[in-house]
């Protein structure tokens, strides 16, 4: 479904991803993991064509979409769930859900499809649904990131692109956080590629995951294999050495 | 009861003026909170305004409500195509860049006007005749009337279209976080010229309602477009009501000004106001306050 070909990308001078090639299946979950400053976000944003690569290719279903503009690839069924949620926190929740829907509205859509759409997003997290109409900025963490994941959906996307879904949320919100992943998958057959820090929580959903490190991917296994993987239990799992060679 | 009677007089040209203003200021607004730039060519619309109805009107005797279309739209058309020549190419550089090119861009436009309409000062009829209306002891003029109209559904249209249509959320989400917004699939480079388009529009639309009471020529727009930029900064760059209030404020206090105190010193109350404002509050009087914005 989504096939990245050797890219590299920049910001200025600095040589953030070396080629760097990954791919995701047709309803797969696959996480990124890696430390801090790894790359794993300019992936996601390379996809998305905010920070588009100076070379290599990248094919969704087949289609080159390297050189095209973010909006054409979200019409395409790619979107996705920014680092830090970034909802439009002066607008109200509704509003978000709306301009998640935004090129299905220029396209001429019928509202009725859509307010069908956002009724789902509100099934899916009913306490957005409480507070639709307040104003999406005095929402918690838990919440904001929750309208955040509604927003993209409401672009009806074959590929989830999410970043950090569980950052700084409270372990219980995480757990609900990834229900609802796990949920769209078995649901709708929604593709996720998935960056995570909290790598013990990603490779429990993910079937595959990549392990990145300065810019290049360094790893490809099954999840169960990562998690199982010494070196990863040792600088991603948070084990230390005694942990593992007691075992 | 003579000075109570001057009040209400003074108080309501002061707040027709105001009205001007704060369609105005809410030009710079929108322009600001989509860019971060100030436009300092907000003015020339607003001439533009007068001038072009002018143009149609009494040049090519043209009937008035077709002539106030006229030069609205193709008032609006320049600021599209202002944005188009010498924003949008521009798309990464400084604001402050920005800012000094909508300065060379206001001194374009007026330079043009001067060319093709020479430098006399016009007059624009009255649009329902110069009867004045009494009203509790103060007389207003009918073109007051058209002017607390117009402003009144230019700010209600205004708002509908921010808080009620796709577009113009799209547009607030745009100034709130462009990559969220490119994310979602919003163009954020047509948000952007929608901007200009829809200041400049209003900018025309205050100029010609204006245009009958004060007269208009070719350099009206420098005074206007600042006192507009006043009511803009008292109101903390909102494109909402903060706004609105600041130019009411602008406008009464220097219409009180120049009746209780000399008319000579109408054009520096504005400027004492700003100069205070920003000097104790420069987040505007209902502004929150943004430290890290230009």
């Amino acid at each position: 479904m989504l096939k990245i070909k050797n890219i590299n990308t920049y910001y200025g001078k600095l040589h953030a991803l070396r080629n760097v090639s990954l791919h995701v299946n047709a309803g797969e979950i696959v996480a990124l993991i890696g430390s801090n400053g790894a790359g794993k976000t300019t992936i996601l944003n390379t996809v998305s064509a905010v920070t588009p690569p100076a070379d290599g290719e990248i094919y969704f279903d087949g289609i080159s979409i390297s050189r095209l503009a973010t909006d054409t690839i979200v019409k395409l069924g790619v979107s996705q769930v920014p680092e830090g949620r970034q909802i439009f926190k002066p607008l109200s929740v509704e509003d978000n859900l709306e301009l998640g829907a935004y090129l299905r509205s220029e396209a001429g859509e019928r509202k009725k499809d859509i307010t069908k759409d956002k009724d789902a997003v509100y099934a899916l997290f009913p306490r957005l649904g409480e507070r639709r109409k307040q104003t999406s900025g005095t929402l918690s963490g838990g919440e904001q990131q929750m309208l955040a994941i509604g927003r993209a959906l409401m672009a009806k996307p074959r590929l989830l692109l999410l970043d950090e879904p569980a950052m700084g949320l409270a372990p219980l919100l995480v757990q609900e956080i990834f229900r609802v992943i796990e949920e769209l998958r078995r649901q709708q057959g929604t593709s996720i590629l998935l960056v995570e820090q909290n790598a013990r929580v990603a490779l429990r959903v993910a079937d595959r995951g990549y392990v990145l490190e300065t810019g290049r991917v360094i790893l490809e296994e099954t999840a169960s294999e990562l998690l199982a993987n010494r070196d990863v239990q040792r600088a991603y799992l948070g084990k230390d050495k005694k942990e593992i060679w007691e075992r | 009861m003579e000075l109570i009677e001057q009040l209400l007089q003074y108080t309501l040209s002061g707040l027709s003026t105001g009205a001007i203003y704060a369609l105005i200021g809410l030009g710079f607004a929108i322009i600001y909170n989509s860019t971060s730039i100030i436009n300092f060519a907000q003015g020339e619309f607003v001439m533009l305004g007068g001038m072009l109805t002018l143009f149609f009107h009494v040049t090519l005797g043209l009937y008035l409500p077709l002539a106030v279309v006229l030069a609205i739209a193709v008032a609006t058309a320049v600021g599209a195509l202002f944005e188009r020549l010498a924003i949008s190419p521009l798309k990464d550089a400084e604001p402050i860049i920005l800012v000094i090119i909508t300065i060379g861009g206001s001194i374009l436009i007026r330079g043009v006007a001067m060319l093709l309409w020479g430098k006399d000062t016009h007059a624009l009829p009255m649009f329902s005749g110069d009867e004045p209306i009494i009203l509790l002891g103060a007389a207003i003029m009918p073109q007051n009337i058209w002017i607390f109209g117009v402003t009144l559904i230019i700010i209600t249209a205004n708002r509908l279209f921010f808080h009620h249509s796709m577009s113009g959320k799209a547009m607030r989400a745009c100034s709130f976080n462009r990559v969220a917004s490119r994310l979602v699939g919003i163009d954020v480079k047509r948000m952007i010229l929608f901007s200009f388009a829809i200041s400049s529009a209003m900018g025309a639309a205050a100029g010609i309602i204006i245009a009958p009471l004060t007269m208009t020529s070719y350099d009206v727009g420098v005074m206007l477009g600042l006192k507009g930029f006043c009511a803009a900064i008292i109101g903390g760059m909102s494109t909402g009501m903060g706004t609105v209030a600041g130019g009411l404020i602008v406008g009464v206090l220097e219409s009180l000004g120049a009746g209780l105190i000399s008319s000579g010193y109408k054009d520096a109350i504005a400027f004492i106001i700003l100069l205070v404002i920003l000097l104790i509050r420069p987040q505007g009087l209902f502004g929150k306050g943004e430290a890290e914005r230009v």
